[in-house]
């Protein structure tokens, strides 16, 4: 009744091909950007911001990365975490070494150094695919978490290998440090998600993403009809690392404050945003979104309901949560193997018949 | 996700507890590869405030709550755990975790709370003019470093020039803590360093041991935690090193690491800033009050051991700390910033251990503006593997202050300067 294409008229080309053609997801669309940039920002406080919502953006940064790379280009990774690692103590050794300098600008140099890291460890893609690249990506991992134990450069020579952020700002409101307001926090992450959220989908709709889609289903296929593979996969490397290091660069400055290489980047937070994309949806912008809600929002919620409302003891409740949440993505997988993008896109065509499915 | 939000909304709304007891949150972790150490020290610690509630009536008057909170020893748990309890009005933090601890520095300060690391965390947080709300003493990292130093010397006549001593540590910032300390040691007595990392979380150490095997220190040094411990002793066992000659620091010094060894554990040593074992007086008001009631935290297993006495000693020195500052306040109600002044100006003399059923557990701490660190000494013992029991084998033996004390003003100026932190106490 509501969700359809009938009606809405188009007479330019550009509306034509605008993101979201229907008025339905548009003013859906309107409606979450406005609550997220206008209402949330007035409500927050240190818990929400901390616990729930940065952790959430940020970890939606990084699954969009990702998500491009193996969700949209096909080349799978395991070297997240690494290339996350990356991204922080770029930021880090920045930040420390030009204080003057906004650190908006940090993040996003940040990025631009894992891009190139990203680069090269995309270059054994060139020739080999599937799990072996899964392996090649796997060393990515270990080496960059091994450099930034063993090398005490990057960690400005302290005494336990621990990088710590000092505090930085933006127009002159603190965004890393321990005063930082909760809104400040807060929307340092979501202006750099919505960004770069809207320049992944625009990117994944125009040629270079049409091209990384033909590599993704054959790359035999697609160079033949002149997608070069070369430009094409270094491409998607470049630009899901540099989102993944921006990810990173946040996840350190923002949102921990101090980090450790071996336990903030190690081979599970790898897997953690690859079950992400995969649980959300691969080659789906709003599956990057709803894989890291899944994955960073459950276990607070399941932790808040077992011990603080039904009064469990703690490691009772964190082993239930661990059962719960691991059930759910089996169940979520057998039922739904494309993710939750994929009921998303369901709901949509029931919605589009709604109420005369007949 | 909006229903997910709301749902969220009424779990946290409701799961507020009342804000006018004195709020002691327990970050512990019962779970994961850091569990076996974690437990014990989490019931000693619930235990002895369920003891001053059902004994005492609190402190003061005012009823202990001790929120636990699952961490995992995971810092973006720590965070969710600090954040949930830190609105409730929380005095004092002991997060038992070096990597938490890092972050909730700057934390804390800011929120104005104070951070308690008795014997773990940054070690240079013992500068009282540069760490204003962090508190490490009775001793430090490098203090135990020292310590161990110290009683291979005496077993060497004092000269150990040219001796090979191995550090085998947890491949994080706990572990590599006391590199720095071990260096200048090195400098300063001829012996040769060699530094053998684990990976968390320390379940696979063949290569290190085989190391260790072709190498032939002649003395190791153990800097571990969770199930690294035991591994490390199993395979020092496996390739016969002489265990009398293998030191762990008071974090690899529990009966959970040398039990699953067996005898071959037998003679391995450790060293502990308090006493331990279930002798002290203490122990019978907490039988009466708190064991005998039903109320022990746990599964009630690990009265009397290492790291349940060293919970234990933590929420002694926390409910000593809130108790001057209520002196200190004039009334029973304290903020945060009275404990942190508790804290500050903490006497824990022999008399009031022993007034506490303790008697000779620890030292006396004489904390002040500058001195966040306190005596900074620690006692050797040594596992009885038949007995099953540790043996204390040296007095107490105060750290080499002519090393440690450069080095923390050089690691808390250089902490200063990051932050723009302004001396205090001048």
């Amino acid at each position: 009744m509501f969700y359809r294409e009938a009606g809405d008229f188009k007479t330019s080309y550009a509306d034509d091909s605008q993101t979201f053609p229907i008025r339905f997801d548009r003013l859906r669309y309107y409606a979450v950007i406005a609550v997220a940039f206008g209402v949330i920002p007035f409500f927050i406080n240190d818990y929400w911001a901390n616990a729930v919502f940065v952790p959430f953006l940020i970890y939606a940064i990084a699954a969009l990365g990702l998500n491009i790379l193996t969700g949209y280009c096909g080349q799978v990774s395991l070297g997240t975490g690494g290339f996350m690692a990356v991204g922080a103590y770029a930021v880090y050794k920045l930040m420390t070494a030009f204080p003057e300098v906004s650190i908006l600008i940090h993040v996003l140099l940040a990025g631009g150094i894992t891009a190139v890291v990203g680069v090269l460890f995309g270059l054994p893609s060139l020739r080999i695919k599937g799990f072996y690249l899964a392996v090649a990506t796997l060393a990515a991992q270990f080496f960059l978490v091994w450099l930034f134990n063993k090398v005490p450069w990057f960690y400005n020579y302290s005494a336990s290998g621990q990088i710590s952020a000092p505090e930085r700002t933006v127009l002159g409101h603190a965004v890393t440090g321990a005063s930082t307001t909760a809104p400040a926090k807060y929307l340092f992450c979501l202006i750099i998600l919505f960004a770069l959220a809207w320049l992944a989908r625009n990117l994944t709709r125009g040629t270079v993403g049409r091209k990384w889609m033909a590599i993704r289903d054959m790359d035999i296929a697609a160079e033949i009809i002149g997608v070069n593979p070369l430009t094409t996969k270094l491409s998607a490397f470049a630009i899901s690392s540099f989102y993944i290091g921006v990810a990173g660069a946040l996840f350190f400055s923002v949102y921990l404050g101090a980090v450790e290489v071996g336990e903030a980047f190690g081979i599970q937070k790898s897997f953690l945003i690859l079950f992400m994309i995969i649980i959300g949806g691969l080659g789906s912008i709003f599956g990057s979104f709803a894989g890291a809600a899944f994955l960073v929002l459950l276990p607070v919620l399941l932790k808040n309901i077992l011990v603080g409302h039904l009064g469990w003891a703690t490691d009772l409740a964190a082993h239930v949560e661990l059962m719960i949440v691991g059930a759910l993505i089996v169940i979520f997988l057998i039922a739904e193997p494309h993710g939750m993008a994929q009921l998303w896109r369901l709901a949509k065509e029931k919605l589009r018949l709604w109420p005369f499915p007949h | 996700m909006k229903k997910t939000m709301t749902a969220m909304a009424l779990a946290l709304s409701v799961a507020t507890p009342a804000m006018a007891d004195l709020m002691v949150p327990n970050l512990s972790y019962r779970t994961g590869p850091y569990a076996p150490n974690g437990i014990p020290y989490a019931d000693g610690f619930n235990d002895y405030f369920t003891l001053l509630n059902e004994r005492d009536g609190g402190i003061g008057g005012e009823k202990v709550v001790v929120t636990e909170c699952e961490t995992a020893y995971n810092t973006e748990k720590g965070v969710e755990c600090y954040e949930a309890t830190k609105g409730d009005g929380a005095l004092v933090y002991n997060p038992l975790s070096t990597g938490i601890t890092y972050q909730l520095i700057p934390k804390v300060t800011a929120d104005g709370i104070t951070l308690y690391t008795p014997g773990y965390g940054r070690t240079s947080a013992a500068n009282g003019k540069v760490f204003a709300n962090v508190f490490n003493y009775p001793a430090n990292y490098w203090d135990g470093a020292s310590i161990i130093v110290k009683d291979i010397l005496s077993q060497n006549g004092d000269n150990i020039q040219g001796k090979k001593i191995a550090l085998v540590y947890h491949n994080s910032a706990y572990g590599k803590e006391p590199i720095r300390t071990l260096q200048e040691l090195a400098k300063k007595h001829g012996f040769e360093l060699v530094e053998i990392p684990v990976d968390h979380p320390g379940q696979e150490q063949k290569s290190q041991w085989l190391q260790i095997r072709r190498d032939k220190p002649d003395y190791v040094i153990m800097y571990g935690w969770g199930v690294m411990n035991a591994v490390a002793v199993q395979e020092a066992v496996n390739i016969r090193y002489p265990m009398d000659h293998f030191y762990g620091i008071w974090w690899s010094g529990s009966e959970n690491d040398v039990l699953p060894v067996g005898d071959g554990a037998n003679g391995y040593k450790m060293i502990s800033f308090h006493g331990t074992g279930g002798d002290y007086p203490v122990y019978a008001d907490l039988k009466a009050h708190v064991y005998d009631a039903g109320k022990a935290a746990g599964d009630g297993s690990n009265p009397g051991n290492v790291l349940y006495s060293r919970g234990m000693y933590a929420a002694m020195v926390i409910s000593e700390a809130i108790r001057g500052a209520q002196a200190a306040a004039g009334h029973s109600n304290v903020t945060t910033a009275e404990v942190r002044d508790g804290f500050e100006n903490l006497n824990l003399t022999e008399e009031r251990l022993t007034e506490l059923g303790l008697p000779g557990f620890a030292q006396p701490i004489a904390s002040s503006c500058a001195d966040h660190g306190g005596p900074g000494t620690a006692m050797i013992f040594q596992w009885d593997a038949g007995a099953k029991k540790w043996n204390q084998s040296s007095d107490w033996i105060s750290a080499d202050a002519d090393v440690i004390d450069p080095l923390i003003a050089e690691d808390s100026a250089a902490f200063a300067a990051e932050n723009n932190i302004a001396e205090r106490c001048n």
